[in-house]
């Protein structure tokens, strides 16, 4: 059906798996919140949330409905425009990277070669890049706005913090761009699935990246711009009610989609060993390979939280002082080698 | 077209606004509408590489500054009149300038069709081959630059 020649199809396909997609990572994003609890319940010998629902399993929910109903203070002196664009920004930008993340090989319905993909631009890893650093504004818009010296002073850290760790991210980025030559996540989801997954090949990138993306979800131990004992709470001081739901839970969706990025380019993404050796059809296949991917991203939610309830802290002199003298002279060594071998190789 | 007004508009809001932090905003956004135009010519990478550096790494460094400054209208010195003629002299000498460049410039205008030289592969061949020496050039300065930050960062 071809209607002022636009494939109406092809527009009603990538709004559902917009749809499908943003709301996967909202509700892996509420049940987060719910795991965290529970995570930490454990490693701390607790019950954890166990009230609502079965296991607490509606715990997330409720606290949605209380965040919904609680009553909305704008503080007078404070810029009422900027102070509603801050945690809209950070949701926004919080819901766009997972657009270029491959969800899994292609679906064939009804003869027609559905991607799991949103898009599959050329530029990838770029734009996700972009995307990040404009995250950052989310957190610097909302702690100013806020007319409060604590809300600054955290946002202030948190620029400060979110700019240092892209350099040695961005670095440890373009070693495993060197290696595979391609800009597109598709491409090289493709690659591992032939062969190994590339953390095999870049295991200090790999590292890097894990660390510096710690740093840009703002997650422990880098959860210095949120550090309630020295900032009373930290950006989202002043937010109230859904606002200050926003920005917990855009924390939450970066965790996720960072999870998602971490399983996609060093853990092969969708492909899983022995893919091709199976022997079912391509659509079976293709939801197996999905289902692999949530696997890897659930391990990698889990070891965030794990790490969040074991590693106290850092000083913010330690977390600069890590982030230039030890994560960008590791970063630019390991260009540097993977280089070198990429045009041994080559030779 | 619509991204085209919204450049102007940002633009003009970023002289005009009375609030150095609102202006950092505007130039944002005007950042932003310029990404677009580039995206519209085919140049993804440039559209990317424009958003990560400015909008991303610049702007964010022209806030923070601002916001720890935390200037306005009231704080600000009373500018001395000759500043402002001298101002107002040498801004329209640079608009003199600009008009009578642009009127005899030639530009013809880029079409919409496949045109392939933003892409980062076409790019990046051109940038190493034809253009390698001005590349490196360039790369010279951005260094000379870097030396400098430092120089003056460990005088004090």
């Amino acid at each position: 059906m071809t209607l002022l020649s636009i494939d109406w199809f092809f527009i009603l396909e990538k709004i559902l798996l917009i749809s499908a997609v943003l709301v996967l990572s909202l509700v892996v994003a509420m049940y987060s919140t719910w795991g965290e609890r529970k995570v930490a319940a454990w490693i701390q010998d607790r019950l954890g949330p166990n009230r609502a629902g079965p296991m607490g399993l509606l715990q997330p929910l409720a606290d949605g409905g209380k965040l919904f109903f609680k009553e909305e203070i704008i503080p007078t002196n404070s810029n009422r425009f900027l102070f509603i664009l801050g945690p809209s920004i950070a949701m926004l930008v919080a819901c766009m990277t997972s657009a270029v993340i491959p969800w899994g090989d292609t679906l064939t319905i009804a003869g027609r070669t559905v991607s799991l993909q949103v898009a599959d631009v050329n530029i990838g890893i770029l734009f996700i890049f972009g995307v990040l650093s404009v995250g950052v504004y989310g957190i610097m818009i909302g702690g100013w706005a806020s007319n409060n010296k604590y809300s600054l002073l955290a946002s202030v850290r948190a620029a400060s913090q979110i700019i240092s760790y892209e350099l040695p991210m961005g670095l440890a980025l373009i070693a495993l761009l060197m290696l595979t030559g391609t800009l597109s996540l598709k491409e090289i989801v493709e690659q591992q699935r032939h062969d190994y997954w590339n953390v095999v090949y870049q295991p200090l990138g790999f590292f890097i990246f894990l660390v510096t993306a710690f740093a840009e979800t703002n997650r422990a131990p880098f959860d210095l711009p949120e550090a309630e004992n020295e900032l009373n709470g930290g950006y989202h001081l002043e937010y109230s009610s859904m606002k200050l739901g926003f920005y917990l839970f855009a924390e939450y969706i970066n965790m996720f989609v960072s999870s998602a990025l971490m399983a996609t380019m060093y853990f092969g993404g969708y492909a899983f060993p022995g893919m091709d050796s199976l022997g079912v059809s391509p659509n079976l296949l293709t939801i197996l390979g999905f289902l692999a991917l949530f696997v890897k991203i659930l391990v990698f939610i889990f070891f965030f939280m794990w790490v969040r309830w074991t590693v106290p802290r850092f000083r913010y002199d330690q977390l600069m002082r890590l982030g230039w003298r030890v994560m960008i002279p590791l970063a630019l060594a390991n260009m540097l080698i993977t280089g070198a071998i990429v045009l041994f190789r080559q030779h | 077209m619509v991204l085209s007004v919204i450049a102007l508009v940002s633009a003009l809001g970023v002289v005009l606004s009375k609030n150095p932090v609102t202006s950092v905003l505007c130039l944002i956004v005007t950042f932003f509408t310029i990404a677009g135009h580039y995206i519209m010519l085919n140049a993804q990478f440039l559209a990317v590489v424009h958003i990560i550096v400015y909008a991303g790494a610049i702007m964010v460094l022209f806030l923070y500054v601002m916001m720890l400054m935390n200037l306005n209208a009231e704080l600000e010195p009373q500018k001395r009149n000759w500043l402002k003629y001298a101002g107002a002299i040498s801004g329209g000498a640079l608009l003199v300038v600009l008009v009578a460049a642009l009127r005899d410039a030639s530009m013809p205008a880029i079409g919409t069709e496949a045109n392939e030289i933003g892409l980062i592969k076409n790019l990046g061949q051109m940038l190493f081959t034809q253009y390698v020496v001005p590349f490196e050039v360039s790369s010279i300065l951005f260094l000379s630059a870097m030396v400098g930050a430092v120089v003056i960062g460990k005088k004090d």
